[in-house]
C-alpha cells in the first residue's frame, strides 16, 4: 500500500478495501518506525490526524468523496494550519500555534485529505540541504549520511521514504525541485500565482510558490487539482478558470505520444559545474524522450549565469522585510530578559533566528539601504526582466525546456554547511524559473552511484498540464519513479 | 532684516471606509483594544494584504476635487522600521508613484486688522494611500506598555502641499479649507479629536526677497486649528530669533506642547531611520482606468467652487456671501434647503450667515445640529416678506424657535407680533399722534426733516410696535403733504 499511487489509494478507499483510518495508521506506523532516524516531521499529532481520517471515512461512506478524500498527506511546516504548531523550521516560532488555515491547508481539508503532520524544512525556507532547520537535519532516505536537499527536505524525505502518500512543498529558488532530484521523486513548482500564498509563511514574496511533491506526475496532477485556484486573499493569485490537470494523462496508448513536441536544451545547462555522471543520466532521459517522438532543439538562456547573483539580492531584500514581523512583541520568541525595547528586539531576534536567516536579513537590509538600492535592488530587478526575456525567446523555438535539476546528486551532511556560496550553487538550474515566474518540475531520471538524479522540465506560463503530460509519458515507459529506498539497509547502497 | 516664513503641510486624512485598507477588519472608532485586529492587523505569519477598493475611490474623489492628475498606475511600497505599534515591521505606503499627482486648492484668507481678506491658490504636490499604525497605550498595566492594534491598517490619504504658505493664517486657512473639502466630498469624517484629520507642518524662514529655502523643522501631529496657529507662530518666532542670535536651524521633528505654547525637538533628522522603501511584492501596482475615473466622477457632489459660482449667478449673491455659504457642505446644504423651503435667497443668505451662525458659534454647535429646521427658518422669512411681522419682531420669533418651538405662525400669534396693516386703524393712531404733537408738526413744516422720523417713532410707539412701518410712513406723508 505504501508504494501505491494516489489513484490506487483512492480506489482502495472507494472499494472499501481499506479505511482511511487504516491507511493513515499504516503511514503513522512507518513514521513511528523511521521518523526518529530520518527526522522528516517536526510536528506530529496522531489524534488530530486520526480524527480527520475518521471524518474522511464518514464522507466516503456517505458517497461524497473526492479523489483525495481519506488520503494522508504531509504538509510542509511553512503552511499555517489551525491548531497545529507551525514553526517554519525556526526557533522563532517554536511555540507558535497557528490560529488560522493557509489556503493550501483549507483546500486539502475541503478535499477531505488527512493531514499526517508538519514536515521539516530549512529555517524560513532558506537553505538547500535542510541543515538550517532549528529542528535538526533530515536524512536522505537513499543514504542516511546525505542531505535530502532543501528547503522542503522533510517533505522530500517523507515522500521518498513513503512516510506519506504525497506532500506539499514550496519553491522560492528550487526548494521543491532540488530535493525531488536528490531524493528521487516528482516535484512541481507551478507558475507564480497559480497557488495562493495566503497562510504560507513568506520568505521572498515575489518568488515563493507552493506545489506538490509526490511519487509520479499523475500524483502531482491530482495534488495540483486541489492546490491550484484563485484566492481573493492573495493579490498575486491569478483569476483564471480552474483546470483539471489529469485531463491529458490517460491518452498514452500511442507508441510515439510526444510526436511533434519540441524540447529545448539550453546549452548553459550542460556546461561547467554539472557533474558528469548527472549529465549522463539527463542525456539518457532525453534520448528516451526522442524515442517517444519528441525532437530536440538547442536553445540559449544567456543570462542564466546572472540568476544566482540576482536571486541573492532580491530574495534577501524581500526576506529582510518579511521577517521584520518577528519582533517578539505579539507572538513568537521573546528574550527572557531585556533592559528596554531595543534590547528586547535585538535579543529576541538574535536568539530566535539561525545563522543563515541572519545572513540573508543582513544582505537584504544592505541592498535596500539608501545609496545602495539603485546599484543592487534596482539593477537586479532589471536583470530579472532580461532573464524572463531569455525564456520568452526560447519558447518561440520549443514547447518545453529540459535539463538537469541540480548540478550533483545528494551531498554529504556538513559538506557545504560552512560554504554558503557552494550551497547557493545547488539552485543554479532552478532559480531562473522562479525569477521568471515560470513553472518547473523535476522527475526521477535514473541513478548515479545509487543516488537519484532528477530531470528538470520547464514550461511556459500556465503550461502545467502539458508538463505533467510530458512527464507522465516518460513515467509510462520508465520505472525510476517507482523505485524506493530500502530503509533497513541504507548504508549498503553506496 | 525682514523675514519671510515658508510653510508646507502634510495632512493625514483618515478615509471613511467601513473596513481597513488591506483587510476586512472594522475601522469603527472607540472599540475595546485589539477587538478590531484580525490576523492581517496583527501581522500573523503568512497573511497577505488585499487593497480596499473603497479607499481607492476616496483617493480618486480627492484627485478629482483638486483637479489633479490621477495616476493610471501607482505603486505600493514598504516603509521599513521597527516599532511596537507597527505589526509587520513595515508600513505599506506609496513612495515614488502616488495615486494622486499635482493639483491645487483655492483658500480664502480672512481679514486680520487692517489687512483685508484675500484669495490664494495652494498647490498640492501629491496625495498617496497608506495604512495607519496602531497605538501604544501607556499606564493601562503598571510598569508595562500595551499595544492596541485596532487602528493598525486604517486607510489614510496623505496630502502634501508645496511650500506655498507665507503665514500661520494662510496655513490655518488651507487646513480649514482642506478639512471642509474632504468632508464635502465625503471621504473623511473630519473628526480631529479622534485623529481623523492630522496635520504635520513644515516651517522654515528666510530673509524676505530671497529664493533659497531655509532649513525646515516639522511640527508633528497637530490636531486643532488653534494649536496649529499657535505652534506656527511660536516656531516662526523661535527660528527668527535663533538666526538673529547667530544660531543655525537643524532639520528636526518637533512637537507642540499646548500647555506651554512651545515647540520642542523630538528627534533630529540625522538620527532618522533609513526606511529602505521598495515596492511591496504582495500587492500589484494600482491601475486606475479612465472608466474608473468616470465612474467615481459620477458619484461626486457639486464642488464648492461650482456651487459658489452658481449662487452668484442664480441668486445674485456677492462673491463674499457665496464663498461664506460654500465654506462647508453643511452650511451650503442648510442654505439650499432653506431656499428650497420657499425663502428668498438673499434674506436666507443674510439670516444663515447672520443670526443662525452667530447663535451656533455662541453655543459651539455645528449647523448640522441647528435647533431651527430649514423649514421653520423659511416660514419665518416668508412672514417678514409678506409683511406679517417686522424684521425686529422676527428676531424675537427666532429666539423662541431656537428654544424648540416649530410653528412660526403660532409663535407670532402667541407673542402678538402681528403687524397692524389696517389703514383705518393706522390713520386713527396717526391722527391722535398729530393732534398731540403739534410742535413737531410745525417743525416739520418749517423744513426740519428729522421731525418726520420723530413722528413715525411716536406712531410706532402708540401702536406698540405693531403698525406696519411702511404704511405709517405713507399715511403720515399724505397727511402732512
Amino acid at each position: 500500500m505504501i508504494n501505491s499511487s494516489l489513484k490506487q489509494l483512492s480506489q482502495m478507499l472507494a472499494k472499501k478495501e481499506v479505511s482511511s483510518v487504516e491507511m493513515t495508521q499504516a503511514f503513522l506506523n512507518r513514521i513511528r518506525q523511521f521518523n526518529p532516524t530520518i527526522n522528516a516531521y517536526i510536528t506530529l499529532d496522531e489524534s488530530r490526524t486520526l480524527t480527520q481520517a475518521k471524518a474522511a471515512d464518514i464522507r466516503i461512506e456517505a458517497g461524497n468523496a473526492g479523489p483525495l478524500t481519506g488520503i494522508p498527506i504531509a504538509q510542509k511546516d511553512i503552511f499555517c494550519a489551525k491548531s497545529w504548531r507551525t514553526t517554519c523550521g525556526s526557533k522563532m516560532l517554536e511555540s507558535f500555534i497557528a490560529p488560522y488555515d493557509a489556503h493550501v491547508i483549507s483546500q486539502f481539508d475541503a478535499a477531505g485529505a488527512v493531514n499526517l503532520g508538519k514536515t521539516n524544512m530549512d529555517e524560513f525556507a532558506m537553505g538547500s540541504s535542510n541543515e538550517t532547520s532549528y529542528y535538526g537535519g533530515v536524512k536522505n532516505p537513499w543514504d542516511f549520511d546525505r542531505v535530502p536537499g532543501g528547503s522542503s527536505g522533510g517533505s522530500a524525505a517523507a515522500v521518498a521514504a513513503r512516510l506519506c502518500a504525497a506532500a506539499t512543498g514550496t519553491d522560492t529558488g528550487g526548494s521543491i525541485r532540488q530535493p525531488a532530484s536528490l531524493c528521487g521523486f516528482t516535484g512541481l513548482k507551478p507558475t507564480y500565482g497559480l497557488v495562493s500564498r495566503y497562510g504560507m509563511i513568506a520568505f521572498a514574496s515575489s518568488l515563493d510558490q507552493a506545489g506538490p511533491m509526490a511519487k509520479s506526475a499523475e500524483d502531482c496532477a491530482m495534488m495540483l487539482n486541489v492546490m491550484a485556484g484563485f484566492d481573493e486573499r492573495d493579490s498575486t493569485s491569478l483569476n483564471r478558470p480552474k483546470e483539471d490537470y489529469t485531463r491529458g494523462l490517460a491518452n498514452m496508448s500511442d507508441t510515439q505520444p510526444l510526436k511533434g513536441l519540441r524540447i529545448g536544451l539550453p546549452k548553459e545547462y550542460f556546461s561547467e559545474g554539472l557533474e558528469a555522471n548527472v549529465g549522463a543520466v539527463v542525456q539518457a532521459a532525453i534520448l528516451e524522450y526522442k524515442k517517444l517522438g519528441a525532437e530536440t532543439v538547442e536553445i540559449s538562456l544567456p543570462n542564466t549565469k546572472l540568476s544566482i547573483p540576482v536571486y541573492y539580492v532580491l530574495a534577501p531584500a524581500e526576506a529582510s522585510s518579511n521577517l521584520s514581523r518577528y519582533d517578539g512583541v505579539r507572538y513568537g520568541h521573546r528574550a527572557a530578559e531585556y533592559t528596554d525595547l531595543m534590547d528586547m528586539y535585538c535579543k529576541s531576534r538574535a536568539e530566535g533566528f539561525g545563522a543563515e536567516v541572519k545572513r540573508r536579513i543582513l544582505i537584504g537590509t544592505y541592498v535596500l539601504s539608501a545609496g545602495y538600492y539603485d546599484a543592487y535592488y534596482l539593477k537586479a530587478q532589471q536583470i530579472r526582466h532580461l532573464i524572463a526575456d531569455d525564456f520568452k525567446q526560447a519558447f518561440k523555438k520549443c514547447d518545453i525546456i529540459m535539463g538537469p535539476t541540480a548540478p550533483s546528486t545528494a551531498f554529504k551532511a556538513g559538506e557545504k554547511a560552512d560554504d554558503p556560496v557552494a550551497m547557493y550553487l545547488q539552485d543554479v538550474y532552478t532559480i531562473a524559473t522562479n525569477l521568471a515566474g515560470l513553472p518547473g518540475m523535476s522527475i526521477p531520471a535514473g541513478f548515479s552511484n545509487g543516488l537519484p538524479v532528477g530531470l528538470q522540465l520547464m514550461g511556459n506560463y500556465f503550461d502545467e498540464a502539458r508538463m505533467l503530460d510530458v512527464a507522465h509519458a516518460y513515467q509510462q515507459v520508465t520505472d525510476w519513479h517507482t523505485q524506493m529506498p530500502d530503509l533497513n539497509a541504507p548504508e549498503g547502497l553506496e | 532684516m525682514e523675514w519671510e516664513v515658508v510653510i508646507g503641510l502634510e495632512t493625514h486624512t483618515q478615509l471613511k471606509t467601513k473596513t481597513k485598507i488591506f483587510s476586512g477588519a472594522s475601522t469603527e472608532f472607540g472599540a475595546e483594544p485589539n477587538t478590531q485586529a484580525c490576523e492581517v492587523s496583527i501581522a500573523l505569519p503568512g497573511v497577505l494584504p488585499v487593497l480596499n477598493k473603497k479607499a481607492v475611490e476616496c483617493a480618486i474623489k480627492f484627485g478629482l476635487a483638486i483637479n489633479a492628475e490621477i495616476a493610471p498606475r501607482s505603486v505600493f511600497a514598504r516603509k521599513n522600521y521597527f516599532y511596537p505599534d507597527l505589526p509587520k515591521g513595515y508600513q505599506i505606503s506609496q513612495y515614488e508613484l502616488p495615486v494622486v499627482g499635482k493639483g491645487a486648492v483655492t483658500i480664502q484668507v480672512p481679514a486680520v486688522g487692517k489687512n483685508p481678506a484675500y484669495e490664494k491658490v495652494i498647490h498640492i504636490t501629491r496625495a498617496h494611500l497608506e495604512e495607519d499604525a496602531g497605538k501604544s497605550v501607556h499606564g493601562a498595566v503598571e510598569g508595562m506598555s500595551g499595544i492596541d492594534l485596532n487602528r493598525a491598517g486604517t486607510p489614510l490619504l496623505e496630502i502634501v502641499t508645496e511650500p506655498d504658505m507665507r503665514s500661520a493664517a494662510e496655513a490655518v486657512a488651507y487646513a480649514k479649507k482642506l478639512h471642509e473639502l474632504v468632508q464635502w466630498i465625503d471621504i473623511c469624517d473630519g473628526n480631529m479629536q479622534e485623529g481623523s484629520f492630522r496635520c504635520d507642518v513644515n516651517v522654515s524662514v528666510r530673509p524676505k526677497g530671497t529664493e533659497k529655502l531655509g532649513t525646515r523643522r516639522e511640527i508633528k501631529n497637530l490636531n486643532s486649528f488653534k494649536f496649529m496657529q499657535q505652534a506656527i507662530e511660536y516656531e516662526t518666532r523661535w527660528q527668527i530669533e535663533t538666526l538673529e542670535d547667530g544660531g543655525t536651524i537643524h532639520q528636526a521633528t518637533v512637537l507642540f506642547n499646548p500647555d506651554t505654547g512651545e515647540t520642542r525637538a523630538m528627534r533630529s533628522k540625522e538620527e532618522a531611520n533609513d526606511y529602505r522603501y521598495f515596492p511591496d511584492p504582495d500587492l500589484l501596482p494600482l491601475e486606475v482606468t479612465e472608466a474608473d475615473r468616470l465612474r467615481v466622477k459620477e458619484t461626486m457632489p457639486e464642488l464648492p467652487e461650482a456651487m459658489k459660482a452658481r449662487f452668484e449667478a442664480d441668486f445674485g449673491l456677492t462673491s463674499y456671501d457665496a464663498a461664506t455659504l460654500t465654506a462647508s457642505r453643511h452650511i451650503a446644504d442648510y442654505f439650499v434647503a432653506t431656499v428650497n423651503a420657499g425663502a428668498d435667497a438673499k434674506p436666507a443668505a443674510n439670516w444663515v450667515m447672520g443670526a443662525v451662525s452667530a447663535k451656533l458659534n455662541a453655543e459651539e454647535k455645528s449647523i448640522a445640529c441647528s435647533p431651527i429646521s430649514t423649514r421653520s427658518l423659511a416660514a419665518l422669512l416668508k412672514r417678514i416678506q409678506d409683511g406679517t411681522i417686522s424684521n425686529n419682531a422676527a428676531k424675537q420669533v427666532f429666539e423662541v424657535l431656537w428654544a424648540g418651538e416649530t410653528d412660526v405662525d403660532a409663535v407670532i400669534e402667541k407673542l402678538g407680533l402681528k403687524q397692524v396693516s389696517d389703514t383705518g386703524a393706522i390713520e386713527a393712531i396717526i391722527d391722535e399722534v398729530l393732534a398731540q404733537n403739534q410742535a413737531m408738526v410745525e417743525e416739520f413744516k418749517a423744513g426740519k426733516e428729522k421731525a418726520f422720523n420723530a413722528l413715525v417713532g411716536q406712531a410706532m410707539k402708540a401702536s406698540k410696535g405693531k403698525a406696519n412701518p411702511a404704511q405709517v410712513n405713507e399715511i403720515l406723508k399724505r397727511k402732512l403733504g
